[in-house]
């Protein structure tokens, strides 16, 4: 927790320290209709690099050893989150709706230990509710790929 | 006071259109409330694209019915399966799980969800008495007095937030700074975007709701290993038809906790204090207070009274000051916007179908949906007993569709995932969300608020105090800021009556 609690007290100062530069190019006295563009977020900064020093000065004091997390809590949070980044990058390239579709037949078969009767079942019929709702009945479009395109739309 | 003016709202609530779009909001309200990763806030927000074709008045009926449904949604899986589904639930477990438990899970789910219903209404009814009232006295503010609003309001934070006040004030200072990216629109320049296209649009705040209380709280429940015991309840109609009988006994649980969440819950962060302190008086005042936390049911009518008095009064200062109390009462401010409204106290003089519209519609979505989760709850209760390796692509997946149809933009879903790692280490390190998420949004008010001020005194900021109004608002914030370098010594006078709790409300 201290590590965690510290390093991210750190990158706070550090991005309060990019703001306060920006804002010192921008401006931060009084220009000729009122408070430059730089005033509001250069105070900002300034009280957040304060408040982030002082948590660092707490979390050195008294923040718990216990560790941020353990060793068996992060392979289920990384066995979620990658593929997820796996999903939008997919997105990316082929569309929401096929990257809808593999992303959940990965993670049903890895994670779930689902037979793959169940998980073409699942991973196609959702791709295509979600389809429906969306871009029919709503007529929200979602980013499409090749399929879509060789299917028409 | 008009009652006309009611009566013209429920007109427009009562249209077949609008009432179907009532229960299909508390339907899925409801789920979403049931589902682990999903609530109130981030439900509003993904549902919130659908409703940019339909007419502002039928989209804000489907959007309050919605939180109304994820509100009674936390109650469902407070008591059968002893997960908080928000942060104002948790009071709810201590005495509802031990009720289901004891084989009283119908009888704790009547009693949850007739507290929900009259702390709801007990809230509209203050709202249909007060709302036009402030919206009066609210035309006369200048910016000086919205610039101290604000402050008060992220000064509750600080001071009745519970948890760290410093962490809490970085939470408040991040989302300002987010806010403040982009295009600024008063001299035109470029702030924050280092000559990265990509940050010229700044930050969008449902993008970071969707995110930070979706894929966070996903990562989340993940990390616990994820096997939902839950108890099943047996709901019918003599369950409840007993149930009711006992109730009125507690009717003054029922009025202290009310207006315990009324007065908490139009301030920030209110529902979640409101719900463990009306636990507390409940316990104190009881006759046998040992038996609380063993399934005692008025420990179950006190909190949800509460919560749900306080999330009714959390939209009091969205329609009447257009300065949400809440990250869902936020979200439903900036689909006004979208939706060509401005917010604040001139939409009572110039839509009043939509104002008027939207309060009647709160008496029939409350109505509404309490028959519907009495009638429906096995059903409800069946979805958290999708498995997880099913429901977690599901839920990632949902989450992208709406962070994308916000603004047919793919940055906007790698956002989602980056502001998905921030909530959850945030939430590890006890960081609060809804600071973040308010400050956020209105961080453009806040700044013009004060900028204005400041053209208005050249500079001063004594401004801010030598109005009457505005004066004493921000005099009362600034005992809310120094609150926690007071509390020390107030405690030492004193002990303290309240459990502080540690989590803000979503």
């Amino acid at each position: 927790m201290r590590t965690a609690d510290l390093t991210t007290a750190l990158i706070l100062i550090a991005g309060g320290a990019l703001v306060i530069w920006d804002s010192l190019r921008l401006g931060i006295g009084w220009g000729t209709d009122g408070p430059q563009s730089g005033f509001f977020p250069f105070w900002l900064a300034v009280l957040l690099v304060c408040s982030c020093a002082a948590i660092a000065l707490q979390a050195r004091r008294r923040a718990s050893r216990a560790p941020f997390i353990t060793r068996a809590q992060a392979r289920p949070v990384l066995s979620t989150l990658l593929p997820s980044a796996g999903f939008v990058l997919l997105t990316q390239f082929i569309g929401l709706y096929v990257a809808a579709m593999l992303f959940m037949g990965f993670y049903m078969r890895w994670f779930g230990r689902y037979g793959w009767i169940p998980v073409a079942l699942l991973s196609v019929l959702f791709p295509v509710l979600t389809f429906v709702v969306f871009e029919k009945w709503f007529l929200v479009p979602m980013p499409k790929g090749p399929l879509e395109a060789w299917l028409g739309y | 006071m008009g009652w006309e003016n009611l009566l013209l709202g429920f007109q427009v609530a009562l249209q077949p259109f609008n009432l179907g779009l009532a229960v299909l909001g508390i339907t899925l309200g409801t789920i979403i409330g049931v589902l682990p990763g999903l609530g109130g806030a981030n439900g509003v927000a993904i549902l919130l694209p659908l409703t940019f074709s339909m007419n502002p008045t039928s989209a804000i009926i489907l959007l309050t019915s919605l939180y109304w449904g994820a509100l009674f949604g936390g109650a469902i899986t407070s008591i059968l399966f002893n997960i908080p589904g928000e942060p104002w639930s948790v009071a709810t477990t201590f005495d509802g799980y031990p009720m289901a438990r004891n084989g009283q899970g119908g009888e704790a789910l009547t009693a949850a969800f007739t507290s929900s219903f009259v702390g709801a209404l007990f809230s509209v009814v203050l709202i249909t008495l007060f709302a036009p009232l402030l919206a009066e006295i609210a035309l006369k503010f200048g910016p000086p007095e919205f610039f101290a609003i604000q402050l008060l309001t992220f000064s509750s934070f600080i001071g009745l937030g519970g948890g760290n006040p410093i962490k809490s004030l970085v939470s408040i200072l991040i989302g300002f700074i987010l806010a403040s990216a982009g295009l600024d629109i008063v001299t035109g320049q470029l702030r924050l975007t280092f000559g990265i296209t990509e940050l010229m649009k700044g930050f969008d705040f449902i993008i970071a709701v969707i995110g930070l209380f979706g894929i966070g709280e996903i990562l989340l429940s993940v990390e616990e290993g994820l096997a939902f015991r839950g108890v099943s309840a047996r709901i019918n109609p003599t369950v409840v038809w007993q149930t009711w009988k006992i109730l009125p006994r507690y009717y003054r649980t029922f009025i202290r906790s009310a207006f315990i969440g009324f007065w908490m819950g139009f301030k920030p962060g209110g529902a979640t204090p409101a719900s463990f302190m009306s636990y507390a008086f409940a316990r104190r005042f009881s006759r046998n207070p040992e038996r609380f936390g063993q399934g005692e049911i008025e420990g179950v009518v006190a909190p949800e009274t509460a919560a749900h008095a306080a999330g009714g009064a959390s939209l009091l200062p969205m329609i009447t000051l257009g300065i949400p109390g809440s990250p869902t009462a936020a979200v439903m401010l900036g689909g006004l916007i979208i939706w060509g409204l401005q917010p604040g106290p001139m939409l009572f003089r110039e839509k009043p179908e939509f104002v008027w519209g939207l309060i009647a519609s709160m008496y029939t979505g409350n109505v509404i949906g309490v028959a519907m989760v009495l009638a429906f709850v096995p059903l409800f209760a069946a979805i958290l007993r999708i498995p997880f390796p099913i429901l977690t692509p599901l839920i990632v997946v949902i989450c992208a569709v709406g962070s994308y149809a916000v603004h047919d933009s793919m940055v906007d879903i790698w956002y989602m995932l980056l502001f998905g790692v921030i909530g959850y280490v945030f939430k590890k390190l006890d960081y609060p969300l809804a600071p973040l998420v308010l400050a956020l949004v209105l961080g453009d008010l806040a700044e013009n608020a004060l900028r204005q001020s400041l053209i208005m005194s050249q500079g001063s900021l004594l401004i801010l105090f030598e109005r009457p109004i505005s004066g004493v608002i921000s005099a009362v914030a600034l005992v809310f800021f120094a609150l926690p370098l007071l509390q020390p010594y107030l405690r030492r006078a004193r002990k303290p009556p309240v459990p502080v709790t540690a989590s803000h409300d979503g």
